[in-house]
């Protein structure tokens, strides 16, 4: 083992590694300012100066490496006098206004100046820099107190990959800024506050930070990030109960001390004063029941443009309780069980889609259960499922920082998951290729290596085309495909007619980059020789395979043939050899925060936890006897574009809607519209009076995931423990409660009616904990969980027994279906074809700043000030032709409606292509996608193609 | 978030590059495309061409070229060969080398700076004159020397150097029309 001296003890070091590293990792404390363990060495403040042995001067120890044998001394005085001097230059220019500063007891440069004496300078203080910049709601950068270390400037390209900010003058004029010394907003900045997290001074400080006293003062609580599935650890400092400002921190096992712009600033949605905070009864029901005197109608006016407030009187728990037991247990007395649909949520923990399936089957007695995970990726659970025969990421997000190639397609991964742009970033600074395929230019492709830009819906052609080259230059991973998988022969003949020349014809994608692509990436090839993207052939075909990994997301799974796409991204995998490794897979990224768990915990209506079939009779047997009964309902349920098309001709009588929004996250709004108002008893259950709850009978008001303890399965599949940080506001109970009252009361009404012992089932726990020891008894993936073992790290399922340690890369010796199996895949079209009337092509899409159907982060002041409304990606050739003006109003029509936005001339979507955010209510994007395309396995629409044209509204028009 | 009100939301400006760029700029940028070390060589070509780096120069290197913006904003300001004006119709360079030290042009710069109201590299309000100075010429027979654009004027005085500014001031003929180059 090798090994260096350090003040006399001999340590060893880990391979690459520096002396300073080895110090830290040894427990010996080196004064530092500009390093940081994310980012390369830079040397600037010097301050981290050792002594080595047998050399004349001292060296910055943050930039030397390990080298065995090396004698190094971190304390003496010749070192001290340096320190001292250096900090004697910093204080010169730094004012010393701890007292009243921001970043008092949290400051670097503070703790130095005290531990080495220098509060004040010798040598005649001369503030160099004066300006203040406060042009954003999210930080402030004051440059007074800047001592140009530069980590601000590295993190931001080195990890966020945005560079959105550089050393700027020279000499005295130096200073950090951005392009033009301008406003942050008119920078590439995404407000993620990552430079704000580890500037050692008050230089950059959170807005919401300013004036809150001193940090010591401050109480500290962690929890999940409730918006996306990454999965991040926040920590909140609180003051009075009140949240001040949040955090990553070192330890946090997904992002360490990183996050999006939604996690660090996007949380103040929970004070809203439009918090519901009492149960609400619509008005037409309360006069129904003698509970208000005036006779009221629910308006027709569409609730995209109402607030709804005024449809409702306040009641209490008790009667609202009431009031929805027994309306759902008169619909099953009149219609039958099956006349009940209900939408679990992603947004809330596995303990409450637990319960609220359990809820839909064993207390309501129907499988129609389901959520808006049909709507992202259930086309990568039945494609994967069919594959591999586990429908998640293979692998764990930080198999992304050690990847040799880097495959992303239909995902814009800076946007929609952006911690998990930081791990490719920081791959590709790394050395690694990225490669992309995308119709969009995203904001990943400013990072890739190669950029395939197929026309949208062709992007088959190119996944077949690269497998063909794979077969054809005898890439294939030959002995992988022939241990571990089956059907390879009959897929491989199936690709004979898919030659890049076609694919090129289709797709428009020149067959030579099709062949690059599928050669950086069956090889996984590292980006090292730079002629690599201009002279391929330069390139010799190195002995071993490097490791490649895979990352898709909704441009793939929400097509009309999104489980087919998804089986060539699997054949890619297996024919390759690239799954079942480190750093290798295939792997969806989750959209929202429980999606994952949403889905193992049964929140669909043909899965039991843990994904056991309904229609398989032993195992669904199994669940019920585990719950008390003898059996489930053995149907399949309805899916969620099934429930509104039932719920518009009458099968569908009654629904329960938990955390869900289908008024805007649907496709072919006006049907969803159409479908609610037809319900004779619609229960909404939110923190928000959200578009589908202005339509509701019953409004329940739900805790916020800020406000709850529970659990969230992340996108890799990894189990985390949530902590409440704030107190729910008013009446508002967290689903879990909610649900298990209405559950008691709801058993204690039907119970008399039916001869099954319903009665045996249990609907009471004293928390969270104890649902998730019920849930791993019937959910084997996890059986081995606990809230004793998920502390800290969390687990990673499947985790089938108490000592099992959970598993992080699926698929490892066998796959989980046993043979990985090769799927035959053809070329198809969207459902949708462009026309004469509706020439362009929409595809649907989020923006960073916003999360789903923007009911959050609407609702967060810094958020909308960053983003106050949608708009459409439209090229400037189309806008031409229409004399759209970069800014103007357009209308998008398709042939289901009509949307006003917002335009915006970009050369990131192709001619012909038109590209809208659906957050807005404003200008509500499925209004105009089709409901009528849905994937045959896994019935999700094909929100990603819809045909439309353009509209100038503008008088300037002509 | 109590502060966010005190902000006024985002306002889209428009992409004020949105159109590719000129054919000139194009050319320029075209022979440096896929080099990762070129943005220096870039920057002075298009300064070369237009006389100044103006920001949507700036732009069209970083977006054409692949750098991050912010990065070329401050290698541009890093190094005092860029200037980020336009530069005046007449660039007066007062020559500093030895010849012309020794024969007082300091002096001759001095007035000018005062009469023009200007420091050196600066361009005076009106866009007329921008002052600089140069060492050596290659004219030292003649020196004190001040040029302006390319006719060079020799045994200089201060009061000769600012009447022959002023005198240029009704005879555009006798010195090559700078503002041609001025449109970016
Ligand atoms: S702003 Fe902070 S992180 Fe950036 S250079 Fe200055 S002191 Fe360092
Ligand atoms: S907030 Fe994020 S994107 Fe903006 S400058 Fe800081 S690190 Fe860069
Ligand atoms: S990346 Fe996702 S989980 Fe992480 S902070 Fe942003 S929204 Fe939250
Ligand atoms: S920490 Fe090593 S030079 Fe700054
Ligand atoms: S010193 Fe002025 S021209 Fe040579």
């Amino acid at each position: 083992m090798s090994t260096i001296t350090i003040n006399g003890q001999t340590l060893t070091f880990a391979p690459d590694s520096t002396v300073l590293e080895t110090a830290l990792a040894h427990g010996i404390d080196i004064p530092r300012l500009c390093y940081h363990p994310a980012l390369k060495p830079s040397g600037g403040c010097r301050l981290c100066m050792v002594e080595i042995e047998g050399r004349p001067n001292p060296a910055p120890s943050c930039g030397l490496a390990c080298q065995e044998g090396l004698v190094i001394r971190t304390e003496s005085d010749q070192l001290t006098t340096m320190r001292r001097d250096i900090l004697d230059l910093f204080v010169s220019e730094h004012p010393m206004t701890c007292a009243t500063c921001d970043k008092d007891g949290a400051c670097d440069l503070q703790r130095y100046a005290n531990q080495f004496g220098i509060m004040e300078t010798t040598l005649g203080f001369e503030p160099a820099r004066t300006l203040y910049q406060d042009d954003n709601p999210f930080f402030v950068r004051d440059h007074q107190y800047c001592i140009l270390c530069g980590k601000c400037v590295r993190v931001c390209n080195e990890v966020v990959g945005m560079s959105a900010i550089d050393y700027a003058g020279r000499g005295f004029d130096s200073h950090i800024a951005t392009p033009f010394d301008g406003l942050m907003v008119d920078s590439s900045c995404v407000f993620c506050g990552s430079c704000v997290q580890i500037c050692p001074t008050a230089a950059l400080v959170p807005k919401v930070r300013i004036g809150q006293g001193r940090e010591a003062e401050f109480e500290t609580k962690r929890t999940i990030c409730g918006y996306c599935g990454v999965g991040c650890s926040l920590e909140f400092k609180l003051k009075d109960e009140r949240a001040i400002y949040a955090r990553g921190f070192p330890e946090a096992p997904v992002n360490g001390e990183f996050l999006c712009v939604k996690g660090r600033s996007g949380w103040d949605f929970v004070s809203s004063p439009e918090r519901l905070t009492q149960p609400l009864l619509r008005k037409d029901v309360a006069y129904a029941l003698g509970l208000a005197s005036e006779p009221w109608k629910l308006p027709d006016t569409s609730p995209l443009k109402t607030h709804g407030r005024d449809n409702f009187l306040p009641i209490s728990w008790e009667a609202a309780l009431e009031i929805v037991a027994t309306g759902f247990a008169r619909v099953i007395g009149e219609f039958g069980a099956d006349a009940i649909a209900g939408l679990t949520s992603a947004r809330c923990t596995n303990e409450e889609n637990y319960l609220f399936q359990k809820f839909m089957r064993a207390g309501i007695g129907t499988n129609n259960v389901d959520h808006c995970a049909r709507l992202c990726h259930s086309s990568s659970v039945t494609g994967l499922g069919m594959a591999f025969g586990s429908g998640a990421m293979t692998n764990p997000i930080e198999d992304i920082r050690h990847a040799d190639c880097i495959l992303i397609t239909g995902s814009n991964t800076a946007e929609s998951h952006p911690v998990i742009s930081y791990e490719v970033v920081r791959a590709v600074n790394a050395g690694a290729n990225l490669v992309v395929i995308d119709p969009r230019r995203t904001p990943m492709v400013d990072h890739a290596s190669l950029w395939l830009q197929p026309a949208p819906g062709t992007d088959v052609y190119v996944f077949l085309a690269m497998a063909h080259v794979i077969v054809r230059e005898g890439w294939a991973d030959q002995p992988f495909v022939a241990a571990r998988t089956e059907g390879f022969d009959a897929f491989a003949a199936g690709l004979l007619e898919y030659t890049p020349e076609v694919a090129a014809l289709h797709s428009g994608v020149p067959a030579s980059k099709i062949e690059l692509a599928a050669r950086l990436y069956a090889l996984g090839l590292r980006n090292d020789a730079a002629a690599l993207v201009q002279d391929p052939d330069s390139f010799a075909t190195p002995a071993t395979r490097g490791n490649s990994t895979i990352l898709y997301a909704m441009g793939i799974t929400q097509r009309k043939n999104g489980t087919e796409l998804v089986l060539c991204l699997a054949n890619l995998a297996m024919m390759s050899g690239q799954i079942g490794r480190p750093y290798t897979g295939v792997n969806p990224l989750r959209g929202q925060s429980n999606v994952q768990g949403a889905c193992d915990m049964g929140g669909l209506p043909d899965v039991l936890p843990g994904y056991q079939k309904v229609t398989d009779a032993e195992k669904r047997r199994a669940v019920a006897r585990g719950w008390g009964l003898e059996d489930l309902p053995p149907e399949l349920g309805l899916t969620v574009v099934e429930m509104m098309h039932a719920a518009v001709d009458g099968r569908l009588r009654a629904m329960y809607v938990m955390g869900e929004n289908p008024m805007l996250s649907d496709p072919n709004l006006t049907h969803v519209e159409e479908g609610l108002r037809a319900l004779e008893f619609l229960v909404v259950q939110d923190i928000f009076l959200s578009e589908s709850a202005q339509l509701a009978h019953v409004v329940l008001p739900a805790a916020a995931s800020l406000e709850k303890d529970g659990t969230f399965t992340n996108t890799e599949r990894r189990v985390q423990l949530l902590h409440p940080v704030l107190p729910a506001p008013g009446e508002a109970l967290p689903d879990w409660v909610i649900l298990m009252q209405l559950a008691t009361k709801f058993a204690e009404k039907i119970n008399g009616g039916r001869e099954e012992p319903r009665s045996q089932v249990r609907w009471h726990y004293a928390s969270q904990s104890e649902i998730m020891d019920e849930a791993a008894t019937v959910t084997p993936s996890y059986g081995g969980m606990s809230y004793a073992r998920l502390a800290g790290a969390g687990l990673t399922w499947p985790c089938p027994t108490r000592e099992h340690p959970g598993t992080p890369i699926l698929h490892r010796e066998k796959f989980t279906r046993g043979l990985g199996k090769f799927h035959a895949v053809h070329a198809r079209h969207p459902a949708e074809q462009t026309d004469a009337e509706y020439p362009l092509i929409l595809s649907t899409g989020r923006v960073l700043y916003h999360y789903h159907t923007g009911t959050m982060t609407r609702r967060s002041e810094g958020l909308d000030w960053r983003e106050p409304r949608g708009y459409a990606e439209i090229n400037p050739v189309d806008a031409a032709s229409l004399n759209l003006r970069d800014g103007g109003p357009v209308v998008i029509h398709s042939r289901r409606g009509q949307v006003r936005t917002q335009a915006r001339l970009s050369n990131n979507v192709q001619p012909g292509v038109v590209f809208l955010s659906f957050h807005w209510k404003e200008s509500p994007a499925n209004v105009l996608t089709q409901d009528f395309a849905l994937d045959p396995y896994a019935k999700i629409p094909e929100y990603k193609v819809s045909a439309v044209r353009l509209e100038n509204p503008s008088k300037r028009a002509k | 978030m109590s502060n966010a009100t005190s902000q006024r939301k985002y306002v889209y400006r428009g992409d004020p590059i949105i159109e590719a760029p000129p054919a000139e700029l194009g050319a320029i940028l075209e022979r440096h495309l896929g080099e990762r070390d070129a943005l220096i060589t870039a920057l002075e070509e298009v300064q070369r061409h237009y006389g100044y780096l103006g920001q949507d120069h700036l732009r069209y290197v970083a977006r054409t070229l692949g750098f991050p913006l912010a990065r070329v904003f401050g290698v541009a300001t890093f190094y005092n060969l860029f200037v980020f004006d336009p530069p005046g119709k007449y660039q007066v360079r007062v020559c500093r080398g030895t010849a012309c030290h020794v024969n007082h042009s300091g002096a001759i710069l001095d007035h000018l700076c005062d009469r023009l109201s200007i420091a050196v590299d600066e361009t005076t309000p009106d866009g007329r004159f921008t002052l600089q100075t140069v060492a050596c010429m290659g004219a030292c027979s003649l020196a004190p020397v001040v040029v302006v654009n390319e006719e060079t004027l020799g045994r200089m005085t201060p009061t000769a150097a600012w009447e022959a500014l002023q005198a240029l001031d009704g005879d555009e003929t006798t010195v090559r029309d700078a503002s041609a180059t001025q449109n970016g």
